[in-house]
């Protein structure tokens, strides 16, 4: 079957088809995906290389010894008493983060909401966002950590700057949604500025507020079980000593504690949700 | 909302009222009581931004002749997201074939459909990572292998809700033409999760990215090995080359693949 | 030719959608079968190319019996039988002539069909069906793009690509208006005599029944109660398939005691239509 540019032509009469592509030609997506498939290729090729089967079988065995050192999970009263410490601060960091993070981002999303905000503010804050949003919390935790020193402080600052992304990116597409023409009416009766954005503002977002609220609280509990690890306080910071310690029953015990916190808190966000919506 | 006689008008009645005042002062009670707890002095969380701010001079200019040493760091990270986006996609379409209420054998396979797609998602990224560096050692290996198996809950997922939303009357009119059952897998299934997957693949490859670049902190590859390194040395204006770079990349891969998405429906 | 003997079909629910039917199809007629909802038509349509498994019975096309056939075998006899949907079934997020040619899938490799490269004859033949139903150059078209009338007409192009020697159609005018309801039995008509095969087709509206079929079944609760050309349905004969019972039906309406018997009398005793014939 004969090639040929130009998918769109039509060739009736030859019993000649080609399947159209959502390219602009046969050649261009050719073109795209030997690309795509080459870096593909390199990239296996070179992650790969220096993996032997003997390593990766190894590696599994490792594993297994792995796992079997984390079964039984470690259940002395005195390190469970320090899980459950841990575990205390790490869901206060999260509800501490949370609430300093949704205060900063509250004006963020206004100014990133194309239809309240000005159009220099706009693109201000949107590249607020994505600047935000480009950079794990990781990342700013151990810079925080560096900055003012070891301990949740940095943790909650790490999580704060994380939920900005988040939270004024979703919420600025919720006010971007609400109904103009209410608005327009309220404006129209004469109302202020203020009076304006609490009748016909607020009350459109709100349920959405606190639904996003609630969710970025339960995304906020798994990030602060890690934080730890770069030392920013919660939970991860004694997951780390354990490692480093080659406690591996009392990661096991961790691990569990983690698992069972987050998703008890997705349990209630998603409860909290469905209540409010 | 109950009517009073003598035309009073409250927007919420007492009853109400109690509740969400209620609702409120626990939320606002738990924020403060967290807060107490963690025991943070307000002189040492004042002292916090003007520590930040100082870094953040620090950081100027960076480090524009250390750049060429991050090239490679950069590739590899977008290698391990690349290889660990393939890994989990293949590994989840079993899954989500099991975790889909229309394709799974019984009861008990969407169970283990399920649970897998759960615990995939609930250990983060960075966990997996310290497991697999125990495992197989530190380097983009284990990293690969980290981003994999955490992105399998999320594909297996998402991709499981689309299989059950398949529309099987169109399956059975490609049966009723006398196809394979490959072939009606090939016309009559792919096409209609196709998009799906697609979709799927490129936005996790997109996310995984961003989570590649933090495996160094636990030694798994990536640009996160020099950023640690350069921290650890207080080293500020090459942390700030790196953020630039890590940026770059990030805003790159977002933009290939909500192209890429665009293009295919 | 087609003949179906004692075709039966009892869900695993209990209900029995099709009771018995016996009957035969051949040359070029146009057959259209009619009855209440839930008398048991789609049931029995799909009874035969075995969409849904009969329970008892046979269904001989050109002599062969096709309820014996192993899977694989039902496969190869299903590319003789084209089919039509009500609601279309067209793959949505294929093209027009993706959604054609997939009629020819019965005759290539899996490694062909995977990479679409059918044999030059089947493209040449479905470009030339395209234009029978009237949608010349909308190949590259998505099926999702087109209105509920040119759906249908790639449904048809479709089935007819197969080159079967017989065409099942389900309510192919259900979802469609009135024109397109036309358009499309005018266009089986024309295929049926043009091509020398019988056509059966379910359908609700009598009116059109009437207009393009040579000869009716009525069905009512699974079984064959009218069978005969267009001109012998009489009121009578309507109120046998729709009602039940043309005479007496207000003693027995309520009755469901089941009943045995010929395809042919008016002495039967009915209930209320079960709900998983369609």
């Amino acid at each position: 079957m004969a090639t040929q540019d130009g998918a769109s032509e039509v060739t009736t009469g030859n019993g000649d088809w080609q399947r159209p592509t959502a390219f602009r030609s046969q050649r261009l997506k050719w073109g795209v995906y030997g690309g795509a498939t080459l870096f593909v290729l390199w990239s296996i090729v070179s992650l790969l290389s220096g993996v032997t089967l003997p390593r990766v079988l190894i590696g599994v065995q490792n594993g297994v010894l792995l796992v079997e050192s984390m079964v039984p999970p470690d259940t002395s009263s005195a390190n469970l008493e320090r899980v459950s410490r841990y575990m205390v601060e790490t869901i206060a960091m999260a509800f501490v983060a949370t609430f300093t993070g949704v205060l900063i981002s509250v004006p963020v999303a206004v100014g990133a909401a194309e239809n309240l905000a000005p159009k220099p503010l706009y693109y201000l804050n949107r590249g607020i966002i994505s600047i935000t949003r480009s950079i794990d919390e990781l990342i700013i935790a151990i810079i925080a950590v560096k900055a003012v020193g070891v301990g949740p402080l940095a943790g909650i600052i790490a999580i704060s700057y994380l939920t900005i992304g988040f939270f004024s990116k979703l919420f600025a597409e919720d006010i971007e949604d609400i109904d103009m023409g209410a608005k327009s009416a309220i404006e129209a009766s004469g109302a202020s500025r203020f009076q304006t954005f609490v009748y016909a503002v607020i009350p459109q977002v709100a349920p959405r507020f606190i639904g996003l609220t609630v969710y970025r609280w339960d995304i906020n509990i798994r990030s602060s079980t890690i934080i730890g690890i770069v030392g920013a306080g919660g939970i991860g910071t004694l997951l780390m000593r354990s490692f480093d310690r080659y406690e591996y029953d009392f990661a096991g015990t961790i691990l569990v504690a983690i698992i069972v916190v987050v998703l008890a808190g997705e349990l209630f966000s998603a409860y909290v949700r469905r209540r409010v919506q | 909302m109950a009517v009073e006689p003598g035309r009073n008008w409250q927007r919420y009645d007492t009853r109400d009222r109690i509740k969400r005042l209620a609702i409120a002062v626990l939320a606002a009670a738990t924020v403060l009581s967290s807060w107490l707890w963690l025991d943070l002095d307000l002189q040492y969380v004042a002292s916090s931004p003007p520590e930040l701010l100082d870094l953040a001079v620090r950081m100027y200019p960076p480090e524009w002749a250390y750049a060429p040493d991050i090239v490679m760091p950069l590739i590899e990270t977008i290698h391990i997201a690349v290889v660990g986006t393939i890994l989990a996609v293949v590994l989840s379409i079993p899954v989500a074939f099991l975790a889909a209420r229309n394709t799974t054998p019984n009861r008990v396979t969407y169970a283990v459909g399920k649970l897998i797609v759960t615990v995939s998602r609930s250990v983060h990224t960075i966990i997996w990572a310290m497991l697999f560096v125990v495992m197989f050692g530190p380097g983009a290996f284990a990293g690969m292998v980290a981003i994999g198996v955490r992105s399998i809950g999320f594909v297996g997922k998402l991709l499981g809700e689309e299989i059950e939303e398949i529309a099987f009357d169109q399956v059975e009119a490609i049966d009723a033409t006398g196809a394979s059952t490959f072939q009606v897998l090939l016309y009559g299934v792919i096409p209609q999760i196709k998009p799906a997957l697609v979709g799927i693949s490129v936005y996790r490859w997109d996310i995984n990215v961003r989570g590649a670049t933090i495996l160094g902190v636990v030694g798994a590859g990536g640009i996160g090995v020099q950023l640690f390194d350069a921290v650890d040395a207080f080293q500020w204006s090459t942390v700030a080359l790196i953020l630039i770079a890590i940026l770059g990349i990030v805003l790159l891969s977002e933009t290939v693949s909500a192209r890429a998405r665009a293009m295919v429906r | 030719m087609l003949e179906t003997i004692d075709l039966r079909k009892v869900y695993s629910t209990g209900d029995e959608a099709v009771s018995g039917v016996s009957t035969t199809v051949e040359g070029n007629e146009i057959v259209a079968m009619i009855g209440p909802s839930g008398a048991g038509k789609s049931t029995f349509i799909r009874c035969i190319n075995r969409l849904t498994e009969p329970t008892e019975g046979e269904v001989r096309l050109d002599g062969e019996d096709l309820t014996a056939l192993a899977d694989d075998e039902m496969k190869a006899a299903r590319r003789n039988i084209g089919m039509v949907f009500q609601e279309y079934n067209l793959v949505e997020r294929l093209t027009v002539m993706e959604n054609v040619l997939s009629g020819r899938l019965g005759y290539v490799s899996n490694w062909a069909a995977l990479r679409r490269n059918f044999p030059p004859e089947d493209v040449e033949r479905a470009y030339d069906i395209l234009e029978t139903v009237g949608l010349a150059d909308m190949e590259n078209k998505r099926a999702d793009e087109l209105s509920g009338g040119q759906r249908q007409r790639v449904g048809i192009a479709r089935a007819v690509v197969q080159e079967p020697t017989i065409l099942l159609a389900d309510e192919p005018t259900s979802s469609l208006d009135p024109d397109s309801s036309h358009a499309v039995m005018e266009l089986l008509t024309a295929i049926a005599e043009e091509r020398n095969i019988p056509i059966i087709i379910n359908i609700h509206e009598v009116p059109l029944a009437v207009e393009y079929a040579d000869r009716i079944l009525g069905l009512h609760d699974g079984e064959l109660v009218f069978d005969g050309p267009t001109d012998d349905l009489d009121k009578n004969a309507k109120d046998v398939i729709y009602r039940g019972e043309a005479i007496a039906a207000s003693t027995a309406d309520r009755d469901t005691t089941s009943q045995s018997g010929g395809t042919d009398d008016t002495e039967r005793v009915v209930d209320t239509p079960s709900l998983t014939g369609d």
